[in-house]
């Protein structure tokens, strides 16, 4: 065993490091971030952000050198992902979505053509994907998802409805699973589609979410066109294809580094500030509690490494990645409660408001925190997976 | 509202109290290591103890046993809230006198048994000395109750009863078994289930000790090997025991040891005020302190829900959702006492009753064993959360 | 990074585990939980034949020299199995002890008959407050010539009523730094005024008091330097945690196992219960602090056998699997219902273990609260 990362690793991280904390504009550290709260400023500061880190192969490292990558080893995009994070740099769940669930189903499944077409420009930062999965019936049970596309000549006909669509107000494509045959049975009847976002027959309308922002959209296809070779892989294959995409390495780092960034944050809050006369930091309650969020940073660090380390011995992650985002994204919502008990009534302070802390960063969290463990698969699906791939437990 | 208690109530609770000071079993008390909501410690399941009985006999004769009951069946006309604060101080002071007859079998066989079945059985009942145990459970019947297999076939007046039942707490040392089996195997279980008494001199029973993991012997496997019960010991109607049997089951839910909870509490409360560590009084740690204002809350909450199905009772309305709800509360708060007990008595924690330096006569380490079956018995969590779920908040099964 | 065994570690792990379950079936740790020794000399020679008691020891006495990580691998088979017996406490309490601060006579006659499973030994640490402070250390060695006279009494010696041998930390000169004036020496069990009590307890692991009257240690029998006793004793607390959070691994691991197994097997309501989403969760829940206390406790001694500064390691690592083992050992009792709440059943072995374990060399709040002081709290 050797928990230490080699020098040339060590070295890296310095690298980017200092890359990142030159590249990130001023700006950026004056505005609410996060996710789930992009507004016009932040979406575009974040574009630009991801454009300079594509130009170093750095938006999509795992990609191929000739798509735009680098061509980095596992534990070499760890910690990349992993400092990006902690750095607070302008990166968020469009770089995930795009870069890591849309991109690597393309390099698994997607034609020469639709490789050429998309991954380049997705590893320089050009494009970005929206989901299109989630319907207002069909959320954990996505195979109840009624969204249709009739093939008609060169076309498929889109017609449906998708909701929770992130950030689509912003986004060039939609990444989209609709039924290409009704007769068949779920899981066996629908495709995946790359939709252009500025097709005529779509509509977009703004949810916003508890935070305030709008970050969330409900999407409707009307007798959208799409060309028949926008059908990534094969035709009533999206299910399989879906299954596989949970196989691509997800070492979920970033959200150990997220809470590590809030961690550092009421530490800094606890040292610095009385209440009664005291010392939070000397509050032996709030000690406590600090120090149970510190461990569990570090449990679900390992949990995240441990995914990297399998892929970096050539090996697939099982329940692994399940286990990790259900940890990591639970921590975050009790260091979140935590973070809240340290700043007290500061807490509530909303940003914007005078003596806000941080930029309210620990309020906008402990909203945030709420739809973490529900977007991509809530928590309960993912114990399922975790009972049933990595217990053996029957389904029935 | 009014969270007072009245001034009859008041009078009463002086009474009980002043009753248990006078009579209370020299050394009884010191001895029982039962923990609230624990099943595997309770004296009275391992062995049958005269001085008990007569005890219970003297608490009989005044009525007390079954005092919410209609006069006419020897109850004692109070109000089931006088009744829940006679539970609470038996519990307080460790005093026996809770038991399956009074306060399950009792109740269900008022309100679904003939006047037959009444007037042969409720007497015994309210004198206090007949003592019943629960046939319910099997092998492949836990928390699925309706997939029983024990069966009873009728024979002229007689049933006649085969099968097996698991756990019975305090079989070996009871009088009559509280039992289900199918009358009718072509029906589902829940219409062809009947409840009846068997009585456990009956030939054809046979029982094997099962010891507990706290070392006592109060669980039983019992056989029946064609063992013969009277048809008109069945409760109510045949083939009806599935539905009799629920509201049995919340009866059981509904017996509560409140004030075993507050005097552990009060125990624990006193052990940090007496206890230095590192030349400082546990009572003055700030970590101490938060768990016990915790436990303090939760025993509050428990305690208003004890009161509130006892004020239920006597308004007409039978606490069904809120048997589950004050079971699944107290239970799981049966366990953070014990917990949070062993973290603050730290390494003398562990020390079981016997040894010199156990703190606590050790019951602590007993209920911290104990409580694990208290989340388990008379329906495990889950089941009282899918009852919750279902029954109270209208989710459905399917 | 590499957070995989290596081969010899594999070996360990694989020969541990087949030797385990066939030479400590639990029957064996149940007469043992159950008896008074807790020790089994047939099982003590095999394991001493296996050359475990040497494991992290140099050659030269005897050992195998492995690293404390080595021992760890072998730990949590251990916790996996519940073998009962002085096993930690004479290899991690007194073998580390006298590694660390022994003279090369004391290793030669003490470490080396450990190695070689001649002798059983201990460590007299705590006393009647039971924590892990050297203010609690009130047993009282007195210079005398070129003699020390021992008086007090300790309490919670694990396995003192088998040990030939106990290292007992006194108190040599009293001032104002407690955690000054405390030194280390070997005492015979059999000396006069000596005598050991096993304590009942929850977990059934052989705690004893030791009470001393008047007994006399010849000066040769100091380990390491006069009043220099506390930081050896620091050091062996640390190992000694990460050592009981392998074993509490085990025991967690073991405790998923059969729970996951009970799943698949037992119907209720016409299917296995493992497919009620209700059990599903609580076994995610319990993969989860299994992995979760593995990859932390592995880190902290991997971290230790680095010779790396590892405070912050071992506290987080006894804190998280303090209470990791208890939530995994309660949530699969739940799944057992009532059968594992039967004597004759398995599970409360584990449930008992798990107490103890997160109760010995410092509770989760005694470990928390160093490392809120290494977070610069």
């Amino acid at each position: 065993m050797d928990f230490r990362f080699t020098a040339e690793e060590e070295a890296f991280r310095k690298e980017v490091q200092a890359w990142v904390k030159a590249a990130i504009p001023q700006r950026w550290r004056e505005l609410p971030t996060g996710f789930w709260q992009e507004t016009d400023e932040s979406w575009q500061i974040s574009r630009q952000f991801q454009k300079k880190l594509g130009s170093r192969g750095w938006l999509a490292p795992a990609y191929p050198v000739e798509y735009g990558g680098a061509g980095l080893g596992h534990i070499k995009r760890l910690i990349l992902a992993e400092e990006l994070t902690y750095q607070d740099a302008p990166v968020g769940i469009e770089t995930e979505i795009t870069v890591n669930w849309v991109g690597m189903a393309l390099q698994h499944f997607g034609s020469e053509q639709q490789k050429k077409d998309y991954l380049t420009r997705i590893a320089k930062g050009d494009i970005v994907f929206c989901l299109g999965y989630s319907e207002p019936n069909a959320g954990s049970d996505l195979a109840s998802l009624q969204t249709r596309a009739v093939e008609k000549g060169d076309d498929y006909i889109i017609n449906g409805q998708k909701i929770w669509c992130s950030y689509a107000h912003f986004a060039d494509y939609c990444w989209l699973g609709a039924v290409t045959d009704p007769e068949l049975p779920k899981h066996r009847n629908m495709s995946m589609f790359v939709v252009d976002m500025k097709n005529p027959g779509i509509t977009i309308r703004p949810l916003i979410n508890a935070i305030g922002c709008h970050s969330f959209n409900e999407v409707f296809f009307d007798e959208v066109h799409t060309p028949a070779a926008s059908l990534v892989g094969v035709k009533n294959n999206g299910w399989f294809q879906l299954a596989m995409a949970l196989d691509f390495e997800r070492s979920g780092v970033q959200t150990a580094a997220a809470n590590k960034l809030l961690l550092d944050h009421m530490v800094n809050y606890a040292k610095a500030n009385k209440r009664g006369g005291k010392l939070l930091s000397k509050d032996p309650i709030l000690r406590n509690m600090i120090a149970e969020m510190a461990i569990e940073i570090e449990v679900a660090r390992m949990l995240c490494y441990r995914i990297a380390w399998i892929y970096s011995k050539g090996g697939h992650s099982n329940y692994e990645s399940s286990q990790a985002m259900v940890f990591g994204s639970e921590l975050l919502r009790r260091i979140s409660d935590a973070g809240m008990r340290v700043l007290g009534q500061y807490g509530q302070l909303a940003y914007g408001s005078q003596r806000a802390v941080e930029r309210a960063a620990m309020c906008r969290s402990y909203i945030a925190s709420l739809s973490i463990g529900v977007g991509g698969g809530t928590n309960e699906i993912q114990r399922n997976i975790i009972a049933m791939r990595g217990l053996g437990l029957p389904r029935k | 509202m009014d969270f007072h208690f009245n001034e009859a109530e008041k009078k009463f609770r002086a009474e009980v109290e002043e009753f248990i000071l006078e009579e209370m079993l020299p050394g009884y008390a010191d001895k029982d290591l039962y923990w609230p909501g624990g099943y595997g410690a309770i004296g009275e399941f391992e062995v049958r103890d005269p001085a008990v009985e007569k005890l219970r006999e003297k608490m009989g004769e005044r009525g007390w046993l079954t005092m919410a009951w209609p006069k006419e069946y020897g109850g004692g006309g109070r109000s089931f809230v006088e009744q829940a604060i006679f539970f609470e101080l038996l519990s307080y002071y460790g005093m026996p006198g809770m038991d399956v007859s009074t306060l399950i079998s009792g109740p269900t066989i008022l309100r679904f048994g003939s006047e037959e079945l009444k007037s042969e059985w409720i007497p015994r009942i309210v004198k206090g000395n007949l003592k019943f145990w629960l046939a319910y459970s099997e092998p492949n019947a836990g928390s699925d109750l309706a997939a029983i297999q024990a069966r009873a076939d009728i024979d002229g007046d007689d049933l006649i009863v085969n099968g097996q039942k698991i756990w019975g707490s305090g079989a070996h040392v009871a009088d009559c078994g509280w039992m289900v089996a199918r009358t009718d195997m072509a029906a589902p279980p829940y219409k062809g289930t009947s409840l009846f008494i068997v009585d456990n001199k009956s030939p054809g029973i046979t029982m094997r000790p099962i010891v507990n993991i706290n070392g006592f012997h109060s669980f039983n496997e019992v056989f029946f090997d064609n063992v013969r019960v009277p048809k008109k010991n069945v409760v109510g109607d045949m083939n009806m025991g599935f539905y009799y049997l629920m509201v049995a089951l919340d009866f059981e839910r509904l017996v509560i040891s409140m004030g075993g909870f507050r005097r552990r509490f009060e125990d624990l409360l006193n052990y940090t005020r007496n206890t230095r560590r590192n030349g400082k009084l546990l009572s003055e740690d700030a970590r101490v302190r938060a768990k016990l204002a915790q436990l303090a809350t939760e025993i509050e909450i428990a305690f208003l829900l004890y009161y509130k199905t006892a004020w239920m009772m006597d308004n007409n309305l039978f606490p069904n959702i809120e048997a589950s709800e004050i079971k699944l509360v107290t239970t799981l708060l049966s366990r953070k006492l014990a917990d949070a007990g062993m973290e603050i008595m730290g390494q003398q924690a562990q020390l079981w009753p016997g040894s010199r330096h156990a703190p606590l006569s050790g019951r602590f380490a007993v209920g911290y064993l104990d409580s694990i079956s208290a989340v388990i018995g008379a329906g495990t969590s889950e089941i009282q959360r899918n009852i919750l779920a279902q029954r109270g908040l209208g989710l459905k099964r399917k | 990074m590499d957070l995989g065994l290596n081969e010899e570690q594999e070996m360990l792990k694989k020969s541990a585990k087949e030797f385990l379950s066939k030479e400590c079936p639990k029957k064996l740790v149940r007469e043992l939980d159950e008896g008074d020794s807790g020790l089994s000399r047939d099982l003590w020679k095999k394991m001493a034949g296996l050359g475990w008691m040497g494991l992290p020891f140099p050659e030269k006495f005897g050992g195998n020299g492995g690293t404390l990580l080595d021992l760890i691998v072998l730990l949590d088979e251990m916790g996996y199995n519940i073998v009962p017996g002085p096993f930690f406490a004479t290899v991690v309490l007194a073998g580390f002890t006298l590694m660390e601060a022994g003279s090369e006579e004391q290793k030669q006659a003490y470490l080396a008959k450990i190695c070689s499973g001649e002798m059983i030994m201990t460590l007299a640490l705590t006393e009647l407050d039971g924590t892990y402070l050297p203010e609690s250390v009130e047993t009282v060695a007195e210079a005398k010539g070129d003699q020390y006279i021992l008086n007090g009494a300790k309490l919670f010696v694990p396995d003192a009523n088998v040990a030939d041998f106990l290292l007992v930390a006194a108190r040599t000169k009293s001032g104002a730094d407690p955690a000054e004036g405390i030194s280390i020496f070997i005492v015979d069990v059999k000396s006069r005024g000596v005598k050991v009590t096993p304590l009942k307890t929850l977990g059934r692991d052989k705690l004893c008091e030791v009470v001393f009257d008047n007994v006399t240690i010849p000066s040769k029998d100091l380990v390491g330097k006069l009043n220099g006793g506390w930081p050896v004793i620091k050091s062996i607390l640390r190992k000694a945690a990460v050592a009981k959070c392998a074993e509490m691994v085990g025991g967690a691991q073991a405790s998923l196992d059969m729970a996951v197994s009970y799943a698949k097997e037992r119907v209720q309501f016409g299917r296995p219960i493992g497919a009620f989403q209700a059990i599903q969760h609580y076994c995610a829940n319990m993969v989860t602090d299994v992995d979760g206390s593995r990859f932390i406790t592995y880190k902290a001694a991997w971290t230790e056998s680095e010779g790396l500064p590892s405070d912050l390691e071992i506290s987080m690592a006894k804190a998280w699997t303090s209470e990791a083992f208890k939530r995994v050992a309660v949530l699969a009792h739940q799944i057992f219902g009532a059968i594992g709440f039967t004597m004759d059943h398995d599970m409360h072995l584990y449930f008992r273990r798990a107490k103890a374990g997160e109760i010995a060399y410092g509770d989760a709040d005694f470990h928390r609260e160093i490392v809120a002081a290494q977070l610069g709290l």
